[in-house]
């Protein structure tokens, strides 16, 4: 018996059976969890939103999440070339990343195009508003990525209404280095971005990542952040992905339309 | 070949006087990563109680089946799939935990306790027994996560999982946290000494002295 063990067929079926049972349990466990799991980052992601916006997300539970999202919230498909709103596209089915993969929803970027490093740009993208109580205007909420040292950092950016003032900026998934470029979660370097403004008078994006510290009595003190400590390529990821979707490739041509409108007048939907 | 061990024996056994971490000095890693708050080393100590656990009795139920040339790479097969398995339920059911524990479970797979259980129990021994001896060894690494989790939480942020034990300075209390204690590093200060105090307290762990150094020696005419 002991010695029929060790031949060479015997050791192959045991590989294979050990394989085969394996494998179907472990299919088995990702298939039967994924609903939960895709709930959980779909929380995650509005838990994120919410506190980008600086409305709080960490401490409401699972419930308020939701229906903050459904009362406050609006959220919008847009197509990026033309700026203009897609109505037919329900932004609550519509996934941008999905778009950006499908070469038929999504333009290539190449060279000089691509600084964010994201090869393909979706050519409609879901952005969120949040509105006061009474429905008026209170911050626009704009999905970014890019890729820093190790991966993509998707996050959001949150404008005030004047499109130009940055009420918060975080990521919700990445795989930087912990300690090092994973410190864009570091809640004193995010919270070094609210206040900042984007554009230049000429409506041109200009806002950069210094090394060294920001000199607070400089003018341009204002479209400066302190890059991170021992992560200049997550810092220097985050100020390229942030080039991109200010620039005419991202959401330009959207803001761009938001300015000739004012906002604010604008009906709050629901 | 000696008595088999009682069931008692292999589940208590590790938890003092053959500790994984403060014996053998294995899994080292994972605890200074994952201890600088108690939860996420609770969370940790329980997957890795569980991992060891299965895999130990998985492997000993199929132990006079696997050819010696693939047993390491059979046992690698029924770890890992264990700890996707682990990895896949935190993340549907304490997804915020999974986030901050990110890479850490997925690295069970590595983790010489798991790995050292089923190649030195499990392959000779019945699989209820290696069930207990996988939980007894996970109890053992429990034991010093937990002791470094709060440790490293209550003093290094005034805080046991999450709730606030003692009152910090800056939020107008008395207590000024030590920073140093959220840091890897300090979990490798504390894990010495426990093992320091372990060695005191039970003589026998102490290991004799691989080699001596040698006296200094002074040359002629110097």
């Amino acid at each position: 018996m002991s010695s029929n063990k060790e031949s060479t067929a015997r050791t192959l079926i045991v590989a294979l059976a050990v394989s085969l049972v394996a494998s179907v349990f472990v299919a088995g466990s990702a298939i039967y969890l994924k609903p939960v799991q895709e709930e959980n980052r779909q929380l995650d992601k509005q838990r994120s939103i919410l506190a980008i916006a600086g409305v709080g997300g960490a401490e409401r539970s699972a419930k308020e999440v939701q229906d903050f999202f459904n009362t406050r919230i609006k959220a919008e498909v847009v197509d990026l070339t033309t700026g203009e709103i897609k109505s037919d596209l329900d932004p609550k089915t519509f996934d941008a990343l999905k778009a950006a993969r499908d070469p038929k929803t999504s333009i290539e970027l190449t060279g000089a195009d691509d600084i964010a490093l994201i090869k393909r740009r979706e050519q409609f993208t879901t952005v969120y508003r949040l509105q006061e109580e009474d429905g008026t205007f209170a911050a626009l909420i704009l999905p970014i990525r890019g890729y820093g040292l190790w991966s993509t950092l998707h996050g959001f950016l949150a404008l005030k209404p004047d499109l130009n003032t940055v009420i918060g900026l975080g990521f919700y998934q990445h795989a930087e280095t912990p300690g090092l470029g994973g410190e864009v979660d570091n809640p004193k370097w995010r919270a070094s971005w609210t206040g900042k403004t984007l554009f230049d008078a000429d409506g041109k994006p200009n806002i950069e990542i210094v090394k060294g510290g920001v000199d607070k009595n400089s003018p341009a003190a204002e479209h400066q952040i302190d890059a991170l400590a021992g992560a200049t390529l997550t810092s220097k990821g985050v100020d390229r992905l942030l080039q991109f979707w200010l620039g005419e490739q991202g959401f330009g041509a959207y803001l761009e339309k938001l300015r000739a409108e004012p906002l604010a007048s604008q009906e709050g939907g629901h | 070949m000696a008595k088999q061990p009682t069931a008692r024996e292999v589940l208590i056994d590790p938890i003092f006087n053959n500790n994984p971490i403060a014996l053998q000095i294995l899994g080292i890693c994972s605890a200074l990563a994952v201890t600088s708050n108690l939860n996420t080393a609770l969370v940790m100590a329980i997957a890795l109680t569980l991992v060891t656990a299965f895999s130990n009795l998985f492997i000993a139920m199929i132990r006079n089946q696997i050819p010696s040339s693939i047993r390491m790479i059979v046992q690698m097969v029924i770890i890992a799939s264990l700890v996707i398995v682990v990895d896949q339920v935190l993340r549907a059911y304490a997804f915020s935990l999974a986030k901050q524990l990110s890479v850490f479970v997925g690295l069970i797979i590595t983790n010489c306790i798991v790995m050292g259980r089923a190649e030195a129990f499990a392959m000779q021994n019945p699989p209820m027994l290696s069930f207990w001896d996988g939980i007894g060894n996970g109890l053992g690494y429990s034991l010093m996560l937990i002791a470094l989790g709060v440790i490293r939480e209550l003093f290094g942020a005034g805080k046991l999982m999450g709730v606030e034990i003692l009152p910090l300075v800056k939020d107008g209390g008395w207590y000024d946290p030590n920073g140093l204690l959220l840091l890897p590093p300090s979990a490798f200060f504390l894990i010495g000494l426990f093992i320091w105090g372990l060695r005191i307290w039970k003589k026998d762990q102490t290991e004799p002295a691989t080699f001596k150094l040698a006296p200094q020696v002074r040359e002629e005419g110097e």
